[in-house]
């Protein structure tokens, strides 16, 4: 028993790192309605970015918000310059191209940083909350920002008009541009928050697993099925999903052992989505004819 | 070759697109006594990810279901072929066609629950599909078949010794898998220029009209997944072959991203697109490679990016685009035969 | 501290004649390596989830480079060809293809992985081309009657666990093991090492085993379950960033058992460092090379030696991965049985003379242990020594474990 609940708040820890990212697939969805598969590797050379700043000095919080302000110009770049002259490319195109920019974003780190792992510092303090031996502090406050940027996202999103507007243009853009939504810089903008979100992510997550550019490759695997368990649509499901995901993942291995693991566990979510098929909280679309 | 029925099939190859086909043919046959056997065995590989690549193109491009996992049937009709020729003494050339139908069965398998997913939906499920697949070959339980980790050895077949002249190892695996290239292309082709062609593209197009015009959605969807999985099978059977080897990371994720790749880069909805995908993703890493030993991939995703700019519909669907604008203007002046009406994409 | 002998005949005069030197330095220093060039061919994962050990290859290859510079080996300049295969056996198998058929190099090197050579293993033996130093520890490299052409170099991965084993049975017969391994070759290698040593009623010793993959994120998960299962001691047969996590979580978690971590994942720069160093005190393991970041060897006269030629010959050479010490051993194995190649340099002669070491010793190897090899043993890595890590340094004990020894 007592493992369980360990291995469930151990879960809730990994959990914690896939609804962060999730997060961020979330974001780029809501804001284009495609999934941006280089999430994960951007996210990763904006901690290697962070890194660079700490190693030249600059203090922790110093060079995290820099490196997420960093992170959203990239985003917006990348966006203008990269994806704008597919925009109206088949939707598998659009996917080529991000599958381009996960091979070079990979391979640039390797080549600049080596494949070396890296410590990387947490600003949480080292002794875990209360003493527990179940979560250290850095997993409770990782957990928490998460959930902050949730709330922003959530917030973001549902009161402010330009939230609403980025919504529109996802979802619309035809009709946004007649309103007078300018539909490219929505676009953008979203981007550069997903970008910001996973740079975040990134900064939370590198301390645990260590930084090193085939970090997020499994964790993005995670966060993507999280996501979608969650319901692609829905930044606080996607979180949730995350979540789920990681406590499924420990349990299974403890009662099923680890040579499945994976394999059990994403049977597990595709056969929650098959029942369910826009996930747990997701919107269901239905098309008039 | 001609359908008699010609306003309900697709009209059937026009007389340049023969000639066009044979010369390829030709070409074909020669090229093992005109390169190193090196780069046949290079070919021999080109050719079978093309086999993969019209199969996942069936099913992606035709049918519009996305799958990210195809890597996980190229796995499979790759083991059943390693499994039969090393433990049940099959001979190589029997084992083609039940890695086939293995993954024939399994894909349809595959496709039933899958029918309820749509979009980034499904593409997680067959994601999931394919980043599993190694991990349930290494299990344990299987180690007796497919000997886990370390895999599975193939012995390299001989020519036959009917034949006329005598052929290297490789020069008779290449027209063996040039053999089944071209009869799977064909019977690709005439599939997907008939009545099931049609009817995967309007499933694909619009999915509630084609149902009310009495397609059975949900059965061609499932049997378009197992066709495009026995596709994928017999490529992977006839790679597993050529490279004598089998193990589970030969056929981690990054494999079905890669056929993904070589679908859009190829084409979709286009038959020639899987073999410009086949060229693409066998010989373009190593190109990138000489370019920068620093960070080859790198460049190739530079490559892919450079690519999806220039040729957003691929190369099959450039060079449809090219084929309008300079030949057809010749046609301007010659009457409009009964050709595909707007909107059909069933073309070579 | 040694300098790097620059060769002495290059063209005197004109600055015209030093400016092209400097552009065409490569060339010219090659000036006193006459002979004809020495084609070595690899693969090495340059790009996938091995992507870390890339850096072999790159240590070689400058190795190689300082070599020429100095001449080459009895005139002779070696060539390192080294090709990626992403750690994807179809790939190695299409570039191994190359370089026999097309590239036709003299012989491979370290190709780096146990299923790339799985994959070309029968093929290269085909083909009669020397196979040498394979970078892997999976013992089946050893066999020379069925594959007379293949060579191993690194301990052997099930060596390793036998040790492991022997070190329990003899120090601490009721242990209650829990062991975590990668789910792969290596993984179960090591494993079958343990379990070889702990057999019958001695098997009851491990009570809890794990795997993990390499696309999982954190072990964490794996420590708490076999910390659970009551066991006191810990083998731990992981890969660096996976050793990295178990060292910390075994410590954060309050299990502190007696922990054995593999050879593979105890470099003090790239695995207790990030983990803690206060967090591993006590941590066991097999070595047999020196570890880079040791501070008992800050001023070997071998380490100085190597870090003056990381200094000027892989300026981008992270001189804390242990990888880098391991790629320059093997390549001082590789010039040695050149040089004794003399002027036959035939395909026949290298296998010749790679089963013809003997008592080699070679600075950055451990005092003590030597190379050899012969006809029936193409291991010629067999000796390793236990050493604990006192928070500082890994404090070498016992004897020298010679091949036999843990047989």
């Amino acid at each position: 028993m007592e493992l369980l609940v360990h291995q469930i708040l151990s879960g809730l820890a990994t959990g914690g790192i896939y609804a962060s990212v999730a997060l961020a697939l979330v974001m780029i969805y809501q804001a284009t309605h495609l999934v941006n598969f280089a999430q994960g590797e951007m996210a990763m050379f904006a901690t290697y970015l962070a890194w660079t700043l700490m190693q030249a000095g600059v203090p922790y919080w110093g060079a995290f918000f820099i490196t997420v302000a960093a992170a959203f110009v990239v985003g917006v770049l990348l966006e203008r310059i990269v994806i704008q002259p597919v925009e109206n490319a088949p939707i598998l195109s659009v996917v080529i191209v991000f599958i381009g920019l996960l091979v070079i974003f990979n391979s640039v780190a390797g080549w600049i940083y080596s494949y070396t792992i890296k410590p990387f510092p947490s600003p949480f303090p080292q002794n875990s909350f209360l003493d527990n031996k179940y979560l250290s502090s850095h997993d409770m406050g990782s957990a928490l920002v998460t959930l902050v940027v949730l709330a922003l996202v959530f917030v973001f999103f549902r009161y402010t008009p330009l939230g609403l507007a980025m919504r529109a243009a996802a979802q619309n853009p035809v009709s946004s541009r007649l309103v007078g939504v300018r539909v490219g810089w929505m676009l953008a903008l979203g981007w550069g928050l997903a970008s910001a979100i996973g740079a975040v992510a990134g900064i939370m997550v590198a301390p645990v697993v260590f930084l090193e550019p085939n970090m997020m490759g499994g964790i993005l695997l995670y966060a993507f099925a999280g996501a979608l368990l969650g319901g692609i649509d829905s930044p606080g499901g996607a979180v949730l999903g995350g979540f789920l995901v990681g406590v499924l993942e420990n349990v299974v291995g403890v009662y099923l052992g680890t040579e499945l693991k994976l394999t059990v566990a994403l049977v597990i979510i595709v056969g929650v989505l098959v029942v369910r098929p826009s996930g747990l909280f997701g919107k269901v679309h239905v098309a008039r004819v | 070759m001609n359908s008699m029925r010609a306003p309900s099939s697709a009209p059937a190859l026009s007389s340049r697109q023969i000639a066009g086909i044979a010369v390829l043919l030709v070409a074909a046959c020669v090229l093992p006594f005109v390169l190193g056997n090196y780069q046949v065995f290079q070919i021999t590989l080109a050719l079978a990810y093309a086999i993969a690549l019209l199969g996942l193109n069936m099913l992606t491009g035709y049918n519009g279901q996305i799958s990210l996992g195809h890597g996980a049937f190229y796995a499979i009709g790759a083991y059943t072929a390693a499994i039969l020729m090393d433990k049940a003494n099959f001979p190589y050339w029997a084992t083609i066609p039940i890695a086939g139908f293995v993954c024939l069965v399994a894909g349809f398998l595959f496709g039933l629950p899958a029918l309820r997913l749509e979009g980034l939906y499904l593409a997680l499920a067959t994601f999931a599909l394919g980043v599993a697949m190694p991990q349930i070959l290494k299990h344990k339980g299987l180690e007796e078949w497919t000997g886990s980790s370390m895999g599975v050895v193939i012995v390299k077949p001989d020519p036959p010794g009917w034949l006329p002249i005598t052929l290297s190892q490789d020069q008779w695996l290449y027209f063996f898998t040039l053999a089944w290239t071209v009869l799977l292309f064909f019977a690709g082709w005439n599939i997907l220029r008939g009545r099931v062609g049609r009817a995967l593209v309007a499933i694909r197009d619009q999915p509630v009209a084609a149902q009310a015009m009495g397609v059975n959605t949900a059965l061609y969807k499932s049997l378009t997944f197992g066709l495009s999985a026995c596709y994928t099978g017999v490529a992977g059977a006839l790679g597993a072959i050529a490279v004598q080897f089998v193990s589970p990371d030969s056929f981690n994720i990054f494999l079905s991203i890669t056929l993904v790749v070589g679908v859009v880069v190829g084409g979709l909805a286009s038959i020639s697109g899987a073999l410009y995908g086949a060229l693409f993703i066998q010989f373009i890493p190593n190109i990138a490679d000489q370019i920068s030993k620093a960070a080859p991939w790198a460049i190739y995703g530079v490559f892919l990016i450079a690519l999806m700019y220039v040729m957003p519909s691929g190369v099959a669907g450039a060079i449809r685009l090219a084929r309008r604008r300079w030949f057809d203007k010749a046609r301007v002046a010659a009457p409009e035969k009964a050709a595909s009406p707007p909107g059909r994409d069933v073309q070579v | 501290m040694t300098t790097v002998n620059v060769p002495r005949r290059r063209w005197l005069g004109s600055s015209l004649a030093l400016g092209a030197s400097v552009i065409a330095a490569p060339v010219f220093a090659q000036g006193k390596a006459t002979g004809k060039e020495i084609k070595l061919g690899q693969t090495m994962p340059y790009s996938g989830p091995a992507s870390a050990y890339g850096t072999i290859g790159k240590v070689e290859q400058a190795y190689f480079k300082m070599i020429n510079d100095q001449g080459g080996v009895n005139g002779h300049p070696i060539n390192l060809v080294s090709l990626d295969d992403g750690y994807s056996p179809p790939k190695a198998v299409e570039q191994v293809r190359k370089l026999v058929e097309q590239d036709e190099v003299l012989a491979l090197f370290q190709t780096l992985g146990t299923p790339s050579n799985s994959a070309i293993h029968k093929y290269v033996n085909g083909k009669k081309v020397p196979h040498l130093f394979v970078a892997t520890g999976a013992t089946k490299w050893n066999d020379p009657k069925n594959y007379p052409w293949t060579f191993g170099f690194n301990l052997s991965y099930q060596t390793e666990g036998e040790i492991y084993g022997h070190y329990l049975l003899k120090n601490k017969p009721n242990a209650k093991i829990a062991i975590l391994y990668q789910n792969d070759d290596y993984g179960k290698d090591v494993l079958a090492g343990v379990k070889h040593v702990l057999t019958g009623d001695k098997a009851r010793m491990i009570v809890k085993e794990a795997t993990y993959e390499v696309t999982d994120p954190t072990v964490d998960s794996q420590i708490l379950t076999l910390q659970s299962s009551g066991a006191d001691t810990f083998i731990n047969i992981t890969t660096p960033k996976f050793a990295a996590q178990a060292i910390r979580k075994a410590f954060d978690s309050g299990w502190k058992p007696l922990h054995f971590v593999n050879n593979v994942g105890a470099s003090v720069g790239s695995v207790l460092t990030p983990a803690g160093l206060d967090k591993s005190v006590g941590c066991i393991t097999v070595q047999y090379y020196k570890d880079a970041t040791d501070p008992q060897w800050k001023d070997d006269p071998a380490m100085l030696e190597w870090r003056a030629f990381m200094a000027r010959y892989y300026r981008d050479g992270n001189v804390e991965d242990a990888s880098n010490v391991y790629g320059y051993l093997a390549a001082q194995l590789m010039v040695q049985v050149l040089k004794q190649c003399g002027n036959d340099l035939s395909r026949d002669n290298i296998k010749k003379q790679a089963e013809n070491i003997r008592n080699l010793k070679l600075p950055l190897l451990l005092p003590g242990i030597v190379l050899n090899t012969g006809p029936n043993d193409h291991a010629p890595v067999e000796q390793a020594q236990l050493s604990k890590f006192d928070g500082k340094k890994w404090s070498l004990f016992g004897e020298v474990l010679g091949g036999s020894a843990a047989k």
